[in-house]
């Protein structure tokens, strides 16, 4: 069970990014982070990780409280894929590796690599194991840094905009391993969407974020056409088309 | 526990070992041909012979007195040069990182001017081989290394105050400050007499040859400290690769590697600095150079610049021995002269050499 009380987090005294932010999520199940341009998702998943140290607030993950965890404990449980991973002249196998850090003392054993080997097998990137990381595409490169977080063996996974830069079948197809590694290893993973039809289709719960604040968080029943209007600003349909939910922006209707 | 075994991924560590025993051998042939070469020839039948205690007398005085400090000087300031240089521009993230680029050099210069200029550390005419002595090197040796610490120190005094500095904005303040060393030195020297003037451009062109055994041991246990050092946090290294948030997710503590990582860097290269004068460029071009065979991987890249940098500097001070012997060209100069075209072509060919 992973519960988040009360985070908070400002970068200047004066405003807060997140104030007073909490959810809670069962294992097994992928949560949605939602919410517009500058709502503060990302500062929350970083706050999570604590890339960024909060004001306050607790990460409870399995009954273990994360944020007074040291830094290479918290690594052992927790993984972070950033938005746009950057290059460098690492392989992609070696790139992949670094998720093993957390566990290794001194050099990465056999385990390691094989570990590392399976993550990169999992994403479907066996063939690029030796090339450079400079030299895969944004989608590519965004398959390694979850590949990476793969190989760290966490129990909570937090990816923000994990299928910003995948093509239409790569979105769907990382979703879908996001989904069954959660539901396998009976772990928690937190994605930060802007794709209401993703989230939609992949996520158990649901966290609008609006103004620093909760602004309503849930399972399917809080996915409704009022919740996204009033946090997105726009008018939406949600419909069922043979069984599948899809959300239909009408943006060009005034609220 | 099953081996894990695959083809490719031992073909490149291959490539990667063969690159630093290719350099390694090259080190030591160089450093044989290094401590062979000079007025005196010695070959190396006579050279190994020496160095196990036989041979002529003055073939081992030779040898040991002012090949042999030579050799290993170039040896270890190099290394100590180059393994600094594939840091910092790691933990700065910034290809141009250097100690010659950060102000370490020029607070040593400046150092060097005050050690020289008003502590009197001062010179005595022409003398010996060189054009001129330093009368007292422990004083201006002592004053290089703490002003070429100087610089770092702020850098890293600045970046605890102001926690939200990124790197960028540590490397301008290693420029800005570097630029006042450089006013500084030109102040001090605008004031200073011929002879003393004479010293301290003599000590900014930088000479192997000046330095002792016990300098030499204060040097080796400093350059295999910081090394040791280095290698024990190569894997943060490549996660500083992958970025700052991520590296942080990997569980590294990145403000303490960075500023630990400086700190290492600058007392190892300003102790080199401050013994051998200024030896530009070595820090920049030896990562650079190794990073296009083995990457931003810093499990090979720190041994690799290391001896890829006392590789560059013993080549350096051949050739300014022999190019006009006997007269002994600056070895600063030198290092400039072949690490700017090389630098230079480096990224015109691309490649792994980021920029």
């Amino acid at each position: 069970m992973l519960e988040v009380r009360n985070i908070s987090f400002g970068y200047t005294s004066e405003r807060l990014v997140l104030d007073s932010v909490g959810f809670t999520a069962q294992p097994g199940e992928v949560v949605a982070v939602l919410g517009n341009n500058g709502a503060g998702k990302s500062t929350l998943i970083k706050c999570m990780d604590r890339i960024l140290t909060p004001r306050s607030g607790e990460v409870i993950s399995e009954g273990q409280e994360l944020l007074s965890l040291g830094r290479r404990e918290l690594a052992r449980v927790c993984a972070y894929v950033p938005q746009t991973p950057p290059g460098g002249t690492l392989t992609v196998f070696d790139s992949v590796l670094l998720g093993r850090r957390p566990h290794i003392t001194w050099d990465a054993s056999p385990h390691d690599r094989e570990v590392a080997m399976e993550a990169l097998g999992r994403m479907g990137l066996d063939g690029l194991a030796l090339r450079r990381v400079d030299e895969l595409s944004g989608g590519e490169r965004q398959k390694a840094a979850l590949a990476r977080a793969l190989a760290q063996e966490p129990r909570l996974m937090l990816l923000d905009e994990p299928t910003s830069a995948l093509d239409p079948h790569n979105q769907h197809e990382t979703m879908r391993v996001v989904r069954e590694l959660a539901r396998e290893k009976n772990i928690c993973a937190v994605c930060i969407l802007h794709d209401l039809n993703l989230a939609v289709r992949y996520c158990d719960r649901f966290l609008f974020l609006r103004g620093a604040r909760v602004f309503a968080c849930g399972g399917r029943e809080v996915m409704t056409s009022e919740n996204i209007e009033e946090v997105y600003g726009m008018h939406v349909h949600i419909v069922d088309y043979m069984g599948i939910p899809l959300v239909v922006p009408f943006p060009e209707i005034q609220l | 526990m099953k081996e894990f075994r695959h083809p490719g991924l031992d073909r490149l560590r291959k490539k990667k070992l063969l690159c630093l025993a290719l350099t390694l051998a090259l080190l030591v042939a160089f450093a044989l041909v290094s401590a062979g070469t000079g007025s005196i020839r010695l070959s190396p039948g006579e050279l190994l012979s020496a160095l196990f205690g036989g041979g002529e007398a003055a073939a081992r005085t030779v040898l040991f007195e002012i090949r042999l400090p030579r050799t290993l000087a170039a040896i270890l300031v190099g290394a100590a040069l180059g393994m600094s240089g594939a840091v910092m521009q790691c933990v700065l993230a910034n290809p141009l990182a250097s100690a010659s680029t950060l102000g370490v050099s020029q607070g040593a210069a400046f150092g060097a001017a005050v050690g020289i200029i008003v502590f009197g550390g001062g010179a005595v005419g022409s003398g010996g081989d060189y054009a001129v002595q330093i009368d007292n090197p422990y004083i201006v040796t002592l004053c290089a290394f703490v002003f070429g610490s100087a610089s770092t120190a702020v850098i890293v005094a600045i970046s605890r105050l102001r926690r939200d500095l990124g790197p960028g904005a540590l490397v301008l303040a290693g420029v800005a400050l570097s630029s006042l060393f450089t006013g500084g030195s030109t102040l001090l020297q605008y004031f200073a007499d011929d002879t003393k003037l004479g010293a301290v451009v003599f000590w900014t062109f930088g000479d192997l040859g000046g330095t002792n055994w016990g300098e030499l041991a204060l040097l080796a246990a400093v350059t295999a400290a910081s090394f040791a050092y280095f290698m024990l946090r190569r894997w943060d290294y490549n996660a500083l690769g992958a970025g700052s948030d991520t590296a942080s997710s990997l569980g590294v503590n990145v403000r303490a590697v960075t500023l630990a990582g400086m700190a290492v860097c600058t007392a190892a290269s300003a102790l080199a600095v401050s013994f051998v004068g200024i030896i530009s460029f070595i820090g920049l071009v030896a990562p650079h150079a190794m990073r296009r065979f083995v990457g931003d991987d810093y499990r090979w890249l720190l041994p690799c610049s290391a001896a890829g940098g006392a590789l560059l500097l013993l080549l350096a001070d051949l050739v300014s021995r022999v190019l006009i012997a006997p007269v002994i060209l600056p070895v600063g100069a030198i290092t400039s002269f072949l690490g700017a075209p090389v630098f230079l072509y480096l990224l015109l060919k691309g490649g792994a050499a980021r920029a």
